[in-house]
């Protein structure tokens, strides 16, 4: 505290230790009312966290599913080392307390430079562990872009072999279902581009035309389809297409329906007299193409699909197939799948197979609540050096060892939060 | 408290000090200032600070009465951008930069530890950074004016405010780092309290004024913090899409206002349980007479310190919270009634069989009961769901909470303003003067909200840009008062800002009050207290004591 003031004495019999202010009249008081000051600033951040904590509680009563599917992605290695670190450090911190009291400036100094080792061990861990969920795509809501679904995750395989390896089996049926629909898409494509009867057309267009070509365009485009894993990638463009776009791409992937029927009911035949047919195919086909680039994370993408699948009457639909699968696997395959909200059964609809909706939130909060608790880390280190400088230039003693019980305290608090974050972040069950 | 005959005059007289050594004249220039740790010099920067953003904050109500002077949206002297924004930047500069520091951080810091016997706050430099936190808060909110001023309301609901283009980045940072200030200033005066207290300065006999402000740290360590992580995520969903907010990305609004009205709620107890620590001295000195109901009212204050957390919810009667608890939500509500009626009734009985002194101080303490009997009842009315539906988001809640803020704590905050300027600048204004303002504000005030609680009823929705053409006449007496009330202030600010310089030398005790600051010469010393004081009465005992001393034209023991 301040030693400007002086020129008054503190005017009473009690000894005045040299570091105590002059509005103080004693030692005693100086750091009892310091003591005060510290647990009072400490219950104001754990109201700062209880903030979060809160938010914590109300999106995980909210999607469970999320909660649970996202600690996949959480090392529990990474979080279990640094809860050792943080513990330790906090032990060697209460050390030093003991030190600055009994006075014992080189056990002080070395209690406090390991103090900050550890914090800078957690640190690094720390940045092992946000690095690697910046790469794989793994943010906040807004930005959130998984690279790796979770059966993927090695905490996934390790706990449920059974279960990720059917749901690579499914992932990878529907994508070569996909991939299937969309050659079959390309070669009509590659077939108009060859005859070049018609120029290439913006999209806007054809509704117009396909809206009267189209018998009854809501059947073939209403069923919604089963979702393909990528759904969601992007909500924003989900958004915008579907506001946008919602009207014109029903009666697109309609055109896609009417027009594939017709062709099919023709054979086929690339014959002259199937041109005008053949023709607006291509061209329902491309419409429905583009429009699956640019809906391709909204589930808009499986209406326009939907479409491709009626072409062939032999072969299953997606939903068909993908209820097929879901109902032939085992409870250990299919449970943890369902605990994740990758498989849900929507009450209005087939079953679906996708990563949990709104799945970034936990993210969001994961960031929030870490990156919060990583500043008061970083803070932590500024206040054991500034610590480290006062027990150098100090005499601590049984009457003066305030600074550092107060840092202590402090940081034994950001102990106690990571304490409460690690298993509510790392070991959901 | 009743023993009152062990008072003796010698208990009353002025702890004597070397006259060269008050606290403006300590120490000289700038830095001397800036980087003070008294708390006198902090509480007057801090004082200084707050005049000019209610000087700001006036301006824009003024902006805002002019243009709902004229009906239509051609009419008038700015666009609905505009207004918004002036609607915007008034009530957050109101809220944040006015009533929030205007009378624990300025008055408390310039006379809380005078009334206390202590030499300064607990932690002086804490308090400093306090001060130094507010001014670069208040720095954010003056970038967020001038980059493109926030038109969010000073509530920050999201999504608007995740999606309007203008700067709520800067102007929510500036009220999370006010937040700040206000946590430490809290946090010092509770362990001043505790800690600081001279000796024989028992719990029960500090003065109501430190009493309630001990509530009001109690309230600013608690709900702070609460605000400060909910605008930092308002502020990390603007600027990365955090999304914790955002329905489409998985997270709910509603949950923005439960944690906004977490905080703001108690808030609104932060701004007004200090104006009843003035009240309560101003009553009692003014009254020359000990406080009627000494326990009740110090205890009525920590109870609605304690209750204003429990009642959030009756913000939100409408946001589609569940019936059972907003009928939880409103019969705690019902419940803050009591302590403060306890208040009233209490400071009524104080003025009973005293010998009742108007001077300005008075007149404010007494057009604070007026006043704030009005804004506290209507707000029995809002705390009623049913009536709430039909009264929510019209000027009827606009009305209601400027009697309370404006009416009960500015019009505290001026009466206390006038009753301790004598001790801290050592001079008296000008009374004729400080009368005749004391009644503009009185009338202007009335003039003001009272036509917006008819507007209410009648439907007229808050924060609107434009009304029905029956509500004209009402808007129009409501900004004839908004500039009666603007006169007011300009008056005083003029007579205060002269006696600063040439008003009369005050005496250490001008208005024969009992309490410890005036135990201490005007302007007190920089050390306070030559010899830390020993306390043996409570603080209103001893007016009996005291004579009015012609030569001084103040109070002096009768000894």
């Amino acid at each position: 505290m301040s030693d400007s003031h002086d020129g008054h004495g503190h005017g009473h019999g009690e000894a005045v230790y040299p570091y105590t202010p002059h509005h103080f009249h004693s030692a005693k008081q100086h750091l009892e009312s310091g003591k005060m000051g510290v647990w009072l600033f400490l219950v104001t951040e754990i109201l700062f966290f209880a903030g979060l904590f809160c938010a914590y509680t109300v999106y995980r009563s909210l999607h469970p599913e999320v909660f649970y599917w996202a600690h996949f992605y959480l090392d529990t290695f990474w979080g279990a080392l640094n809860t050792a670190v943080l513990i330790f450090s906090s032990f060697t911190a209460a050390f030093a307390v003991r030190n600055a009291q009994l006075g014992q400036k080189k056990w002080l100094r070395i209690n406090i430079i390991i103090t900050i080792a550890c914090a800078f061990c957690f640190m690094v861990v720390k940045y092992i562990e946000y690095s690697h969920k910046f790469h794989d795509g793994l943010l906040p809501a807004g930005h959130f872009a998984p690279k790796h679904e979770v059966w993927e995750s090695h905490d996934f395989q390790k706990k449920h072999p059974e279960s990720a390896k059917a749901a690579e089996r499914i992932a990878v049926g529907l994508e070569a279902r996909k991939n299937k629909q969309a050659a079959v898409r390309d070669e009509i494509v590659g077939e108009r581009n060859a005859l070049a009867l018609v120029p290439v057309q913006d999209t806007g267009s054809v509704p117009t035309a396909a809206t009267t070509a189209a018998a009854e365009p809501k059947s073939a485009a209403e069923p919604k389809s089963a979702a393909i894993p990528k759904a969601e990638a992007a909500p924003k463009v989900a958004i915008d297409s579907k506001s946008v776009d919602g009207s014109k791409a029903t009666a697109i992937t309609a055109t896609a329906a009417a027009s594939g029927d017709e062709k099919k009911q023709e054979g086929l035949t690339p014959e002259a007299d199937a041109d005008a047919d053949e023709a607006a195919a291509a061209e329902a086909a491309l419409a429905g193409d583009a429009l699956a680039d640019a809906a391709a994370a909204s589930g808009e993408a499986e209406a326009a699909l939907a479409a491709q699948p009626a072409a062939k009457k032999e072969e299953l639909s997606d939903e068909a197939w993908l209820q097929r699968q879901i109902n032939a696997l085992s409870y250990e395959e299919r449970h943890p799948l369902e605990m994740a909200g990758v498989i849900r059964a929507p009450s209005d609809g087939p079953l679906e197979f996708a990563r949990p909706a709104k799945a970034g939130i936990f993210f969001s909060i994961y960031f929030f609540m870490t990156g919060l608790h990583g500043l008061h880390v970083v803070i932590g280190i500024g206040l054991w050096v500034w610590m480290l400088f006062i027990a150098n230039k100090r005499q601590m003693g049984a009457k003066y060892f305030g600074p550092i019980e107060f840092t202590a305290l402090y940081w034994h608090l950001v102990d106690l939060i990571w304490i409460y974050l690690f298993p509510m972040l790392y070991l959901i069950h | 408290m009743s023993e009152a005959s062990t008072v003796s005059p010698a208990d009353l007289r002025v702890v004597p000090s070397k006259p060269e050594e008050n606290f403006f004249t300590h120490e000289k220039g700038i830095l001397s200032w800036i980087f003070t740790v008294d708390h006198k010099r902090i509480g007057f920067m801090y004082l200084l600070s707050v005049l000019a953003s209610f000087a700001l904050g006036g301006f824009f109500a003024l902006a805002i009465r002019t243009e709902l002077f004229f009906h239509g949206p051609e009419n008038g002297i700015m666009n609905h951008d505009q207004y918004n924004q002036a609607m915007t930047l008034h009530g957050a500069i109101m809220v944040f930069l006015v009533i929030i520091p205007g009378i624990p951080a300025a008055l408390g810091n310039l006379i809380m530890p005078l009334q206390l016997g202590a030499k300064d706050v607990a932690f002086p430099r804490l308090n400093l950074m306090s001060y130094h936190l507010w001014v670069l808060g208040a720095l954010f909110f003056i970038s967020s004016l001038v980059i493109s001023a926030a038109d969010t309301g000073w509530t920050f609901y999201v999504p608007y405010s995740t999606t309007t283009p203008t700067a709520v980045i800067p102007a929510a940072f500036g009220a999370f780092i006010l937040g700040f200030s206000s946590i430490f200033t809290g946090l010092n005066f509770i362990v001043t309290v505790h800690k600081l207290r001279p000796p024989g300065m028992t719990w029960f006999r500090l003065p109501l004024f430190v009493w309630a402000l001990y509530s009001t740290a109690v309230i600013q360590v608690l709900a702070t913090p609460v605000i400060g992580i909910t605008l930092l995520m308002l502020i990390v969903e603007r600027a990365v899409g955090l999304g914790i907010f955002d329905p489409a990305l998985g997270g709910d609004p509603v949950l923005f206002q439960h944690f906004f009205w977490f905080y703001s709620h108690p808030a609104v107890y932060i701004m007004i349980v200090p104006a009843f620590g003035v009240i309560s001295e101003l009553m009692s000195a003014f009254s020359r007479k000990q406080v009627f109901g000494y326990k009740f009212i110090a205890m009525s204050s920590v109870a609605i310190a304690l209750l204003g957390f429990l009642v959030w919810g009756h913000h939100m009667f409408t946001s589609g919270q569940s019936v059972l608890a907003g009928t939880i939500f409103s019969a705690i509500t019902f419940l803050i009634a009591i302590p403060t009626a306890i208040k009233m009734f209490n400071w009524i009985a104080t003025m009973y069989k005293g010998r009742i002194h108007l001077d300005t101080p008075m007149l404010y303490a007494l057009a604070f009961l007026w006043v704030f009997a009005i804004g506290g009842l209507t707000g029995v009315f809002l705390s009623t769901m049913s009536v709430d539906l039909h009264l929510h988001d019209t000027y009827f809640v606009v009305a209601h909470f400027h009697y309370v803020m404006m009416g009960g704590a500015i019009t505290a905050f001026m009466g206390g303003l006038h009753y301790w300027w004598p001790k801290f600048t050592g001079r008296m204004y000008a009374e004729g003067q400080g009368r005749i303002g004391a009644v503009l504000v009185f009338a202007g005030l009335n003039l003001t909200f009272f036509p917006q609680f008819v507007m209410g009823t009648r439907g007229m929705p808050r924060r609107y840009y434009n009304y029905l053409p029956e509500f004209e006449s009402m808007h129009q007496m409501s900004t004839i008062g908004a500039y009666i009330l603007g006169l007011g202030f300009v008056l005083t600010a003029v007579y205060l800002f002269k006696s600063f310089f040439s008003g009369k030398k005050a005496p250490a005790n001008p208005w024969g009050a009992t309490t410890l600051e005036w135990m201490c010469v005007s302007p007190p010393p920089y050390y306070n207290f030559l010899e830390e004081p020993v306390v043996n009465r409570g603080p209103y005992e001893g007016y009996e004591h005291l004579r009015f001393d012609k030569e001084t034209q103040g109070y002096v023991p009768a000894e």
